[in-house]
């Protein structure tokens, strides 16, 4: 990058390198997914309460009626789109070397998609069997 | 050629670093914002538990007979209990980061009473969620 035979100047250099105008995205999301979840979190809390000590019967039919699948369907997708780039976030403070940070930013994603996918299908097996 | 030459010399000394955490007397704000990204680190790694309890209930009575032993279970119980918080203080501690947001509650005094508002809010909310709790169960079994 900083050759000692680069005849160029700082300033040419870095010109047109930036800014991507997208920078701010994943900031902007951060928010609306941790506004979203306040009430999505809350919402979680009520329909865990609303199941303890329950049968496995019926809690089959509290997570599969509509309205608790919905709310799930949203947390579940809201949740795993907020730590993937909160994890991200703190990937990139962390991991320095080229190597590890991409192999993690990896598999950061791979987790969440996974864990997002199988949540998700859980609740529209559930759904969808009653 | 000489100044080439000394930008060169100049490009391989050390930058100048920005001081971190230990330079710096530890004060609330600072612990409670470690304590959000942990808090979120452990929320991270706890959707696994989310993901075993939605799958295990899709699976049938057995598999879910076994998810339930396991939360059941005193050590199933304490990871149920700090997720509950890391919850709590996560939402809390991200309101905080919205007001903050609008560039409210900057000042000295307010940006203190947020902080610690958001640790006492998270351990009372926290404690009213379990006592609901058990007494849905119809008490501490």
């Amino acid at each position: 990058m900083n050759a000692p035979h680069d005849m160029r100047t700082p300033a040419r250099r870095v010109r047109g390198l930036g800014p991507a105008r997208s920078g701010t995205a994943d900031f902007w999301h951060q928010r609306l997914t941790g506004f979203a979840g306040v009430f999505l979190s809350i919402a979680l809390i009520v329909i865990v309460l609303s199941m303890l000590g329950r049968s496995h019967a019926a809690a089959v039919q509290i997570l599969g009626s509509p309205i608790v699948a919905v709310i799930m369907l949203l947390f579940i997708l809201t949740s795993v789109y907020h730590m993937w780039i909160g994890m991200q976030e703190i990937i990139l403070d962390y991991v320095h070397d080229d190597k590890y940070k991409f192999l993690s930013l990896m598999l950061n994603t791979f987790f969440c998609v996974a864990v997002g996918l199988a949540s998700a299908f859980a609740i529209l097996k559930l759904s969808f069997g009653v | 050629m000489a100044d080439l030459k000394a930008g060169a010399a100049a490009s391989r000394r050390p930058r100048p670093l920005s001081p971190h955490l230990q330079i710096y007397r530890l004060t609330l704000t600072m612990a409670m914002s470690i304590v959000h990204r942990i808090t979120g680190g452990a929320l991270y790694v706890g959707t696994l538990l989310m993901a075993w309890w939605l799958i295990s209930a899709a699976s049938g009575p057995n598999a879910y007979a076994t998810f339930e032993a396991f939360i059941g279970s005193f050590v199933g119980r304490v990871i149920l209990f700090g997720y509950t918080w890391a919850l709590l203080h996560h939402m809390l501690g991200g309101i905080r980061h919205l007001i903050w947001d609008t560039l409210h509650g900057f000042e000295p005094a307010e940006r203190e009473w947020l902080t610690l508002a958001s640790l006492i809010g998270s351990i009372a909310l926290t404690l009213v969620v379990w006592v609901i709790g058990y007494i849905a169960l119809g008490g501490p079994r």
